[in-house]
Parts: structure tokens; sequence; C-alpha cells
């Protein structure tokens, strides 16, 4: 069997900003493996700009994020094999993997980066009444048609779900001449960022529904439209506020799922609300030398944290296989249901930690606090917390060094 | 006049307040940094955008395009329309200069992939 210092499953910009990372403190004999036929991952539909003006300080469109780390990548000629599906991944770290050229090979790594990125959530569409005609696509598989094939999928649009892809769709599909007839959104807020509605919404006069759904789709073979309704408190659609739309095309933008059937292989646990790995300060999972990180540890809106998020797992993949460690530690973070989750969960040596985490919903004059039980550790207000913008804060040792467990809280004034 | 604007110019998308007087800006508030002021000011007076689309190539591949600069907000159409109306040759790079000084705005569209000759 082949045997590789660190195999890097996925090379979208987590991948490779992990396989960077891990070859300049030191680890030379790296792989990544993409089963798409170029590196990139889903930044190559994603031609918009608005990337990177945390990294570069430059605003980049998706491909240009893209292209500055495929470039690092190239310069150190760190080896990479496309067209190549990971099929399986045990825990004793023994890649399975498949292309045309090599068959199935298995390869024995010292570590591992998953880096495999989300999908869609398709659930929505499942429990809307009436017929299934064509017409119906997730709000990234049109960008897909119309970024990369050049095929628009039709011409009288209504998107439900008012998530960033659905958002820069509703421009997209506007400025190749499509009608976008609304954006409704089933809850209160968008789950969008405010810069989105704003230049994609609003310059075009696009309308977004709040507390609305569409209940029903209408059509035989092509869809022809669809009922919108407004919900009440309980998301309950309101009968007297049906109104009929119609249109050929409807999008679903309706989250993100991180992408981690390949992690359950290598017995790695889960976090329930994340639906990725659970990890430590350096992006380990519960699986020793298996670490995780971008799109598939916890869906992130900015590219730049999911770069910066990959440095930590490479550098921390590099110190694993040369067996260096800060002090020991072993604290469980917790969080009381306002903030929903907190990326790392676990933090196991005494060093600077970086905590990301996201709140449930919109929440003004707040102050996120860290405590020890009875004693708290950390606090910082803020204005106004959504649950479409990361946060993070830093903790240092001295903060946390004899805690026994952290929660996380966030008091509303 | 106050007119409440979202800054669009970095992710954070700070809530902007500006006080207006016969179409001058007055004041703005609400910005964390200078950037944000400097926006305040163009939306009021002249609203800027950029434009990212795809053009095609000869052989029938798209390519990712953007304008290297703002351009006035209500050319975005036209804009798109000349967009549409291009078709290159291959190869291209990244920043290589598709359409020069677009409808006399001052910006390029340029490539933002780079794409082979062949497939
Ligand atoms: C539509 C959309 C719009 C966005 N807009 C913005 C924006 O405006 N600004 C911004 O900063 N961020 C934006 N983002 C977020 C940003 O693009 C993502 O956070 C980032 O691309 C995630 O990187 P990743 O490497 O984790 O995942 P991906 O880019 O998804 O890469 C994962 C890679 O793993 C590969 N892979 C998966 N499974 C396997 C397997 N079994 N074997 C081999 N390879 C595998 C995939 O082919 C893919 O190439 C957007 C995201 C989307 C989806
Ligand atoms: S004001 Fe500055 S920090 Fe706020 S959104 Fe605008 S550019 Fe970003």
């Amino acid at each position: 069997m082949k045997q590789i210092d660190l195999v890097i499953v996925g090379g979208g910009p987590a991948g490779m900003s992990a396989a960077v990372a891990a070859y300049d403190n030191g680890i030379k004999n790296i792989l990544i493996l993409e089963r798409d036929s170029h590196l990139g991952g889903i930044l190559q539909q994603c031609i918009h700009n608005g990337f990177g003006l945390h990294r570069f300080g430059e605003e980049l469109t998706g491909p240009e994020y893209a292209w500055r780390y495929e470039q690092q990548v190239y310069e150190r000629n760190i080896p990479y094999l496309l067209n190549t599906m990971v099929l399986d991944i045990s825990p004793e770290k023994v890649v399975t993997a498949t292309n045309s050229e090599e068959g199935v090979f298995q390869i024995q790594a010292k570590a591992v980066i998953l880096a495999m990125g989300c999908r869609e959530r398709s659930k929505g569409a499942l429990n809307i009444a009436g017929t299934r005609p064509s017409g119906i696509f997730s709000a990234g598989t049109a960008q897909k048609y119309v970024n990369l094939k050049g095929y628009m999928p039709g011409k009288n649009v209504v998107i439900l779900g008012s998530g960033d892809i659905g958002l820069i769709m509703a421009r997209r599909m506007t400025l190749e001449g499509a009608k976008v007839h609304a954006v409704c959104e089933l809850m209160p807020y968008s789950g969008g960022l405010a810069r989105n509605i704003e230049q994609c919404l609003n310059d075009f006069g696009i309308p977004l529904r709040l507390s609305h759904t569409v209940v029903e789709i209408h059509g035989k073979q092509r869809l022809e439209g669809v009922t919108i309704a407004k919900v009440d408190e309980n998301r309950r659609p309101i009968p007297e506020t049906r109104e009929y739309i119609p249109c050929d095309t409807l999008l679903l933008s309706v989250g993100l799922i991180p992408e981690n059937e390949l992690s359950k292989t290598a017995g790695v646990p889960l976090d329930r609300v994340t639906s990725g790995a659970v990890v430590d300060q350096d992006r380990q999972t519960s699986v020793e030398g298996i670490f995780a990180c971008g799109n598939v540890l916890h869906v992130h809106d900015l590219v730049d944290y999911v770069s910066e998020e990959a440095e930590i797992a490479g550098k921390s993949a590099v110190a694993y296989i040369q067996g260096i460690t800060a002090e020991r530690t072993d604290i469980p973070l917790s969080t009381d249901g306002k903030i929903r989750y907190t990326v790392p969960q676990r933090i196991t040596q005494k060093k600077d930690v970086t905590v990301f985490f996201r709140v449930a919903d919109v929440y003004r004059n707040v102050t996120i606090r860290v405590s020890d039980g009875d004693r708290v550790i950390y606090s910082k207000k803020k204005l106004k917390v959504a649950p479409g913008e990361m946060e993070s804060i830093t903790l240092r040792p001295d903060q946390f060094a004899d805690a026994k467990a952290l929660s996380f809280a966030l008091e509303v004034k | 006049m106050v007119r409440e604007l979202t800054c669009i110019v970095c992710p954070k998308g700070c809530p902007l307040r500006v006080e207006l007087e016969d179409g001058v800006v007055k004041s703005v508030t609400g910005h964390t940094c200078p950037r944000g002021l400097q926006y305040a000011n163009d939306e009021c007076i002249h609203p800027m955008r950029t434009v990212t689309s795809t053009v095609l190539a000869k052989d029938g591949r798209v390519i990712p395009v953007k304008t290297d600069r703002t351009i006035p907000k209500e050319k975005m159409f036209e804009c798109m329309e000349l967009i549409n109306a291009t078709v290159i040759e291959l190869p291209v790079t990244v920043g290589q200069v598709l359409l020069s000084d677009i409808l006399g705005t001052g910006a390029n569209l340029v490539a933002t992939a780079n794409a082979d000759e062949s497939l």
C-alpha cells in the first residue's frame, strides 16, 4: 500500500489552504484527492465578487480567489489527483479512492484532513402540495447551469429561501433578462447577508416576502405557477393570504448541509447542530489524526474564514505527525440555545483558542458570556447578532487554564 | 431628508444613516470604516456597482468575467448587453482585458478564470 504523510480529501479552498499551510510548516509528502476535473471547489461557479476582502484586502470573484490558492499549490508542487473520488476512510487512516487510470486504490496516511465541502438541502421541496413539474431547481444547481454551462433555466422566477445563494441567483438571473417575482422567506428575517439583500434584491426592486412560503406548486409538464402565503408565528400558512404567482421556474435556497458520509465511515462523531464533526481547537476530530475544515465542518458564509480554519487544520496536522503538542487539558464547550453551536466543541490543549459560533435568532444589545460554572471568564457586548453572520471570540489559556467546562451564553437586554 | 442604507462594500453590511439637504450629503453615521463613508457619499450622489457575468468563447464554453472597477448602476443592463454580444478567442488568463473602457466608464471587462485552447 502507498504510504503518504498527509492525505487531503477535497481540493476546494479548504483543501488547498490546508495543503499550503501543511507544506509551509514542514510536511512535504502530501496528496490532495479531488473528484472534480479541476481544483477550486464550489468557488468555480460563484462568479460574483465579494470574496477575499479579509484575506487579500481586495474584492475578488470566486474563481479569482480559487486561482490565488491554486497558484500557491502549483508553486510548491504539492501533488494532487483530479477526477478521483474518495470512497472510504478507515479509523486507521487507510484512504480508499478510485479514478479511471488507477481503478480502486488504497493509501495509508499518517494524518487525513477532511475538506469535502457541503451540499444543498433539498427537503424544502418535499412537503409542498401540488404537482412536480420540471422547472424546480436548487439555487446552486441553477447557478451551475447559468455560470458554468451558459444555460438559463427559465424566464419567470420565484425563489424560496433567502439564503445567500438564492439572493445571488436573483440578481444573476435578473441581469440575464429573467423576471424574479419574489423571494419568499419562511422566517421573519433573511438568512442572507445584509449586503446581498441590498445589492441583489433592492437594486432591482425584487420583493423580499418575509414570513412567507410556497404552499402549492402548479403545472403538468412545466411549472406554471406557485401559490404563496404568509405564515403565522408558528410558521403555519394563513389561508386568507394565499396568492398565485405565475412562473416557469422555482429556485430553492433552503440551506446547506455538510457532506459527511465519509466522516461517518471513519468513525468520526458528528455534532447534531452543525452536522459536521465534533472537533478540538486544532480541528482534530475525535478520531486521532483525522482533521476537518471548511464547509464539511460547519457551513461558512465567508471563504476567508474557510481558509483561516483550513490553515489551522493544516498546521495542526503537521504538529500531530511530528508529535508536537502544548500542555493537554480536556474542556467541553456547551451553549445555551440562543447560541446554537460553537466550533471547536472541545479544548484539548492550553494555547490561544478562537471559538466561532452562530446564534439562533436576531438579537439586539447582547452580552456574550463565557463561564466556567459560576465564574465568568469572558464577556463582550454587541449591538446586534444575527443567524446569517458567524461570530468569533479568542480565549487565552490563562482565562480557561483550570476550567472544568465552558458554557457560552447570550444575555439579551 | 434622511436616507437609511446598508453598506455593501464588505460582508459586515453596516447600517448607514445619511442626512441630505438639497441633494448634498450633510452627515453620515453608522459606518465603521472610511470605505463606508465613501460608499454613503457615492450612493447618494451616483450609485456605482461592479458587474460580474460570463462571456461565450468560440468553442461554446462560458468564461467568467467582471468589470475591473465599478460602473454607474444605471448602466448595468447596457453593460450586460455588451457582454452578451461578445464572443472571445481562447486561451484567456485571469485578469486579461476582453473589452476596454466599457460604455465610456473607464472600466474594462476582464476574465476572472483561465481557459486553455483545448478542453
Ligand atoms: C453559491 C455560494 C455562494 C457563496 N458566496 C460567497 C461570497 O459571496 N463570499 C464568500 O466569501 N463566500 C461565499 N460562499 C462560501 C464559500 O464559497 C464556501 O464557504 C467555500 O467554497 C467552502 O470551501 P470548501 O473547500 O469547504 O468546500 P467546497 O468549495 O465545496 O470544496 C469541496 C471539494 O471537495 C470535493 N469533494 C467532495 N467529496 C469528495 C470525495 N468523496 N472525494 C474527492 N473529492 C470530494 C468537491 O468536489 C469540492 O471540490 C458561497 C458559497 C456558495 C455555495
Ligand atoms: S462601513 Fe466599512 S466595515 Fe461597515 S460594511 Fe462598509 S466597508 Fe464594511
